[in-house]
């Protein structure tokens, strides 16, 4: 393994830790319109509280999946072909999200529960399975020598990747609830608080439930005892410290923390994975690694770069769009102005 | 079928219909960003209104080119996962380049283009769609540098049964990139001004328009034109060199393209139409006009064009009767080739005629094009042509590479993903195409919502609200 080839991983962990910590809260606000909002006012009040912000959140995803792509040829290949109707859903999921937020500005009023509702199913579909996804990815899949992958119905859906489809949409959902109560004023981000006091409770057992199937079910604890451990813990501790923070009623700390908890959920499955990225449980032979499914070290420095000059920039105009819509939303004035 | 078919049955699908909104957004950003220009200039309401109004449709087409342009990421890992082990290596870095240099610009500067009308100062708004269009031409050039790839290998070498980047600037150097990319920024530029002009003639036709919103028209009319008039001149030259650059670099695709079988004499005449027998390897009930394909083809009287016989013949000896146990024949789908570079060109011609016939219609002394309802009409209908030339165009390009995903270097029979099943093929091609209907159906009818309004009565903001202090108290 070369220098390269441990910093693309480490990159690629980063995009998707990044992806679910500002996307994350994307899909928690967009399930919180059927869940948590009352009427068409308070979801347009949430909705636009990621509004300018969500496409750019999205991009994560995307430069996650090209980065894959570009660094580690092998591993896109097989992920993507082998988990193909899984991948399905969770484009399905996406493109009817994506579209909602423009099709609900643009329609009739009248029309605009649809839209809301089409961006709820939308943003619970991803979450779910990505997180089955990722948790069943960590079992190990039936991976042939070719490194592709012949897998049936229940290598994808099993009780450790169900869990952890729950987990992942509990998280995103409370991390959506400490955005809302982060971003808004009025009656809906006291509703957000109160959510999130009780679905904590949930959380725990969840995550009770995960780490000891995480234990049988994969061998996360026997290759990197300290690692998983290590971020296990970090998992259930920023849990709590958001847990507290909501009941203080500090809801910066409380948004921060639920993302970091997703941001650690990503660092264990790629600290247990190293130094593979996809588990064959035929045989561990057939394994694809670090060292054998990546890029030349020729692309892949150019691939860094490329990051190097282009990241920066990035970090600093996404940041200032934060800045410029810092404020609180409040409930929209009546439109007396619709136009015929 | 099998998943060789229904595999490249989906890739063209999802990405014909992906490239409807992909000009169409190109289009219209640059339509708003020329409009806001000039309000912020002259300061005149009236631009004003009109950015508000044609980027409300801008933003849908945006909407429905992003979301289906995930498809696209996504189904080379899926369907094409032995070409993307091949290509990996090459073909990986331009889509992520693209994705960091291009998508977040454009995401993040439409966000706040959207969100800051009347709020942030003029100039700064500006700002902001002009970086959204600056989005968009580097996305269009990282996606074509990839494509062109496919089409012209560069600064590669083939070593452990992929092939490796060798020179990733050779990439940008690729004389099929420039050709592509000139070609389908200015096609896009061409449709932003068709979509402005057809779109403004169904609104001109309708019998209630308010003398404000007439007044708008006229200047959404002229902008249309003139961008259409000169746009699509500059489609048709670059397309013509690219022509003629393809008859050295892929002789076979041009002989498709004029369905040339036997290779022709020093004058070669050129066969307006006619229906390729692909059997028989003749052209049935052609018209032809003698010399001209010469002229075509090198600009002088006097040249002979290689054709598809000869052709199939040196690539057979080149490149083998059998690669990977599959018989080749190296020659490409001929009625599509040569039928969907007629569509094409055929309605270049058309948006030239009627931009210039409308143009003159507008002339100074006689404005006469608001009183012909005929002509309003035949602008109106021209609206749906950039469409059907942008996919013919595509068709070429496309169905030209076959039997190749990477010209000369892998076949589409060795791309597959050898482990997903037919079913599951069917599936997403089942689900994609009952997706497709519904986003058009939902696009459509929103445009024509949008259409109903009255540019002159577009509230002030469409997020009139309120904005609290930042972070008030119990924030931190």
């Amino acid at each position: 393994m070369s220098f390269l080839q441990i910093l693309w991983f480490v990159l690629i962990g980063v995009l998707f830790a990044g992806f679910f910590f500002l996307d994350g809260f994307d899909f928690g606000v967009g399930m919180a319109t059927r869940s948590l909002a009352h009427n068409e006012e308070e979801r347009t009040q949430i909705i636009e509280t990621i509004g300018p912000v969500w496409d750019g959140n999205e991009v994560w995803l995307i430069t996650a999946g090209g980065a894959m792509f570009a660094s580690f040829p092998y591993w896109y290949a097989t992920l993507f072909s082998g988990y193909y109707l899984i991948l399905l859903v969770i484009l399905v999921g996406l493109i009817i999200r994506g579209v909602s937020f423009e099709f609900r500005a643009a329609d009739d009023p009248k029309k605009q529960h649809l839209w809301s509702t089409t961006l709820a199913l939308g943003s619970l579909l991803v979450p779910f399975f990505l997180g089955v996804m990722f948790v069943s990815m960590i079992q190990g899949m039936p991976i042939d020598a070719q490194g592709n992958m012949h897998a049936s119905f229940f290598d994808y859906f099993n009780w450790l990747s169900l869990v952890g489809g729950v987990a992942l949409v509990l998280l995103t959902y409370l991390h959506g609830l400490n955005y809302i109560a982060l971003k808004t004023v009025g009656a809906i981000r006291e509703r957000a608080r109160n959510y999130a006091e009780f679905l904590y409770w949930i959380l725990y057992a969840g995550l009770v439930v995960f780490a000891l199937l995480l234990f049988f079910n994969t061998d996360f604890f026997a290759v990197h005892p300290l690692g998983t451990s290590v971020t296990v813990l970090a998992i259930v501790f920023f849990a709590i410290l958001g847990h507290v923070a909501t009941f203080k009623g500090n809801e910066m700390l409380a948004f921060i923390s639920s993302g970091l908890t997703m941001v650690a959920l990503v660092a264990m499955i790629f600290i247990g994975m190293f130094p593979r990225v996809m588990i064959s449980s035929i045989s561990s032979k057939f394994d694809l690694l670090i060292q054998n499914s990546s890029s030349t070290s020729y692309t892949l420095t150019v691939m860094t770069i490329a990051t190097v000059c282009l990241l920066p920039f990035i970090l600093a105009y996404t940041i200032w769009a934060y800045w410029i819509f810092r404020k609180r939303i409040a409930l929209p004035v009546i439109q007396t102005a619709e136009v015929k | 079928m099998d998943i060789v078919d229904l595999a490249r049955f989906q890739f063209a699908m999802t990405t014909v219909y992906h490239f409807f909104f992909v000009p169409f957004s190109i289009g219209t950003a640059f339509v708003v960003a020329i409009l806001e220009t000039i309000y912020v200039r002259t300061n005149n309401e009236a631009y004003k209104k009109l950015a508000k109004f044609w980027g409300n449709i801008f933003l849908l087409s945006f909407a429905v080119g992003v979301v289906t342009g995930l498809i696209q990421e996504f189904q080379f890992g899926m369907n094409w996962s032995d070409y993307s082990r091949f290509m990996g290596d090459i073909f990986g870095a331009p889509l992520a380049l693209e994705a960091l240099l291009s998508f977040f610009i454009e995401s993040t500067f439409i966000g706040l283009w959207v969100f800051t009308w009347d709020r942030a100062k003029k100039g700064l708004h500006l700002f902001f769609i002009w970086m959204t269009c600056f989005g968009t031409l580097t996305s269009a050039l990282w996606i074509l540098s990839a494509n062109s790839f496919m089409q012209h290998p560069v600064g590669y070498a083939i070593k452990g049964g992929r092939a490796e980047m060798v020179d990733f600037f050779a990439l940008l150097k690729n004389p099929q990139l420039w050709f592509e990319y000139g070609h389908v920024i200015l096609a896009a530029l061409t449709m932003g001004g068709i979509i402005l002009a057809g779109l403004t003639a169904f609104q001109l036709l309708k019998k209630d328009v308010s003398k404000g919103a007439k007044d708008l028209y006229k200047r959404s009319m002229r902008l249309g034109l003139w961008m259409s008039l000169i746009f699509s001149l500059g489609t048709v030259l670059l397309g013509d060199l690219q022509m003629k650059y393809l008859i050295h670099e892929q002789p076979m695709k041009f002989a498709a393209t004029e369905a040339v079988y036997k290779t022709t004499g020093d004058q070669a005449p050129w066969t307006v139409v006619g229906i390729a027998d692909t059997k028989n390897h003749t052209v049935k009930y052609n018209i032809d006009i003698p010399v001209m394909l010469s002229v075509l083809s090198y600009n002088k009287t006097t040249g002979a064009v290689k054709g598809m016989d000869e052709i199939n013949k040196e690539m057979k000896e080149k490149y083998g009767t059998e690669i990977d146990g599959t018989k080749m024949d190296y020659i490409p789908p001929v009625n599509t080739l040569f039928w969907s570079f007629r569509v094409m060109a055929g309605f270049g011609a058309w948006i030239i005629l009627v931009s210039s016939v409308s143009l003159w219609m507008l002339r100074k002394k006689k404005e006469t094009l608001y009183e012909k309802r005929w002509m309003l009409w035949v602008l109106a209908l021209t609206t749906f042509t950039p469409f059907i030339a942008n996919t013919a165009g595509w068709f070429i390009t496309e169905f030209g590479r076959y039997p190749w995903t990477v010209y000369g270097l892998f076949t589409i029979q060795q791309s597959i993903s050898s482990n997903v099943s037919a079913t599951s093929l069917l599936i997403s091609n089942i689900v994609y195409f009952v997706l497709f209907t519904t986003l058009a159906i939902v696009m459509i009818r929103l445009v024509v919502r949008q259409l109903q309004k009255d540019p002159t009565e577009l509230q002030e903001s469409q997020f009139a609200q309120k904005f609290l202090d930042p972070f008030d108290k119990g924030a931190f």
